[in-house]
């Protein structure tokens, strides 16, 4: 038995048989070629025969990950149509007499060095789109299947890493779980594990050895354990947690469809955090009030330009209409240098927790931002929706948003355009500042939305991320309970709500402290919602 | 020869996607297309090269077409960037 260390990404424990993915980065060998102009029509065939895979994933997989996804696969097909990059190969192939194979397999690493080279950080990322193409040219041309690469029995998939258009050739039906030797939190197969919602552990590192393959593992998506072969005596104790789960999960659900309510007869609401419209199907499936706090970053990540008004719209629409009349807090984007969008141009800051970021681009970028309200206002008409802005630390910010919200109401009446004129707009408590001011700040909001994470960063002075100094990061901090404590006191004596919506929020060792304070909401990631309404129910 | 001058407002500049879909429309023409920004300059039929040029927010391009449909080119290249820049 072998056991491996790597980081949980998507949560969930999966039981099966390894299978790993093949890579096809081997370097292809230089061969003479007899007669050029044959390799120069056997590439250009197989060019274009990719071109034809690609224009069916992107149909494929618009209907099955959405649009951000697919535009990844056209941006493939046009430099697959591009002339520099197929004079590149043509020409190496009849200048230096050689295979295509080996042609393109040289122009991919030269324009992906080209690329690599860039300064701009967007540029940059080029690099991996023009490999993935000349590795989907060369598949054609030595002949390797271009099949499903899942087998006939459901498998833990393992792979170096996965890019989409591996994932997009899954059989999802047979995928249990992914493991990977690269990765990280926000990598591609996190985000795809979590929204196909099985398991995943990344950065295995090298000791995820090719030879695994076929044995019997068990993977742990939450402690970011893998076990390979697991004895006797872990498989019986793996199958042990996994009953203890199940126990747990059956105490848990004599809760569900309860309301929240204190021995003083207080409404907790007990709602959802969710990344994106995926995620709806777990916020329904854990119980919740409501959502609490929808992330709208997944708008504006992963892609090389600013999302319509129209896309946005229609994602916001999409969770309303879902949450049939329980209220949807959406919050408007809170970007930072140091999250990937290139294309908004960030500079490099010696201190992006501080710096350029959330509402701060938002004000100084104002046509980003009134395109998100348009898509938000116009989403309201289609269920019960707020929107919280992040970052605030001054009520001439909350004036300045206001305005600019004002500015797009008039906009929408004067088009005839349907939305709800009573939306409420909070803002998210997570500097000291707006928890010092909270008194002055909720005479301009309808509610408040406490963000733990930032706010015990900020006022412990502590970075969360910094191993180093974790003991110095007490995350029940008196400082940190005084300030919500105030924040909730002024809330309620201007007679607007407070909620948390941080990592505190499902910490059942405050749960009891936040109902004395009276907090009206918690909201959290969805799996821990019942935990939740169990605390506050089990007396 | 003919030509204009446009200055980008789209926040995202000139990146990969609306390249794309900018030299398509160039590649409909015989005429010699070029882009160029502060001197430098690339074929506007080549993807490669326009995304190369990093054509950002806020600066000013110049689009140059010679040929016998230059002047069909600038018109809808022109449009086009209005529309899409």
């Amino acid at each position: 038995m072998t056991v491996l260390y790597g980081k949980g990404v998507s949560r969930g424990t999966a039981w099966g048989r390894l299978h790993f993915l093949e890579r096809d980065t081997q370097v292809q060998t230089k061969r003479e070629a007899g007669d050029p102009e044959m390799e120069v029509a056997r590439f250009d065939r197989a060019r274009q025969e990719a071109i034809a895979q690609l224009a069916q994933l992107n149909v494929e997989s618009k209907a099955k990950l959405g649009e951000k996804q697919s535009l990844l696969f056209e941006i493939h097909q046009m430099m697959l149509e591009d002339l520099d990059y197929r004079e590149s190969v043509t020409g190496m192939i009849r200048g230096e007499k050689v295979n295509a194979e080996y042609a393109v397999d040289q122009t991919a690493a030269q324009f992906s060095e080209m690329f690599t080279q860039m300064d701009d950080s967007y540029m940059k990322e080029r690099a991996s789109d023009v490999l993935d193409i000349s590795r989907r040219v060369i598949r054609l041309l030595t002949g390797q299947e271009d099949t499903s690469l899942t087998g006939d029995e459901p498998a833990i998939i393992a792979a170096e890493d996965l890019v989409p258009s591996e994932t997009a050739r899954l059989d999802r039906e047979k995928v249990l779980a992914f493991i990977t030797a690269m990765g990280s939190a926000n990598s591609h197969t996190a985000i795809f594990a979590r929204t196909m919602g099985i398991p995943a552990v990344v950065a295995l590192g090298d000791k995820l050895l090719e030879e695994y393959d076929g044995k019997e593992v068990f993977v742990d998506g939450d402690s970011g354990e893998v076990y390979v072969e697991p004895d006797e005596e872990t498989a019986s104790r793996l199958k042990d947690r996994r009953e203890a789960e199940k126990e747990h999960q059956h105490y848990m659900e004599q809760f569900r469809g309860r309301k929240a309510v204190t021995p003083e007869g207080r409404h907790i609401q007990v709602c959802a955090n969710i990344g994106s419209p995926a995620d709806l199907e777990a916020a329904l499936a854990g119980d919740a009030d409501g959502v609490g706090l929808f992330r709208s970053e997944f708008l504006y990540l992963g892609r090389d330009s600013f999302p319509a008004e129209e896309d946005q719209y229609q994602a916001y629409r999409k969770v309303a209409e879902a949450m049939k009349g329980r209220t949807v807090v959406i919050r408007t984007l809170d970007i930072g240098a140091d999250k990937q969008a290139e294309y908004f141009h960030l500079p490099q800051e010696e201190n992006p927790a501080m710096g350029m970021r959330a509402i701060r681009i938002c004000l100084t970028r104002p046509e980003v931002f009134c395109t998100q309200l348009r898509a938000l206002y116009r989403a309201s008409a289609h269920g019960k929706l707020a929107v919280m802005f992040p970052m605030i630390t001054s009520v001439d910010e909350v004036r300045r948003i206001k305005l600019l919200c004002a500015q797009v109401r008039e906009e929408l009446q004067a088009a005839g355009e349907p939305f709800d004129e009573h939306m409420e707009l909070g803002i998210m408590v997570e500097t000291p500042a707006a928890a010092v001011i909270s008194d002055l700040l909720a005479q301009e909001v309808d509610f408040f939305s406490i963000g733990t994470n930032d706010l015990t960063q900020y006022t412990l002075a502590v970075d969360r991320q910094n191993a180093a100094i974790e003991s110095f990061c007490d995350r029940h901090h008196e400082a940190v309970i005084r300030l919500i404590r105030t924040t909730v006191k002024n809330a309620h004596a201007a007679g607007i709500w407070v909620g948390i919506c941080g990592e505190l929020a499902a910490d059942t060792a405050l749960t009891e402290t936040f109902m004395e304070i009276g907090v009206d909401e918690l909201s959290m990631t969805p799996g821990n919602i019942l935990e939740v309404k169990a605390k506050i129910l089990d007396r | 020869m003919k030509q204009f001058q446009y200055v980008i407002k789209d926040p995202n500049g000139l990146h990969a996607r609306p390249a794309g879909l900018l030299v398509q429309q160039a590649q409909k023409y015989e005429s010699r297309i070029e882009l160029s920004r502060d001197g430098k300059s690339a074929s506007l039929k080549r993807l490669f090269a326009v995304m190369g040029m990093n054509v950002k927010c806020g600066e000013t391009v110049e689009v140059v077409a010679e040929g016998p449909d230059e002047e069909a080119a600038i018109q809808t290249l022109e449009a086009f960037f209005r529309e899409n820049f």
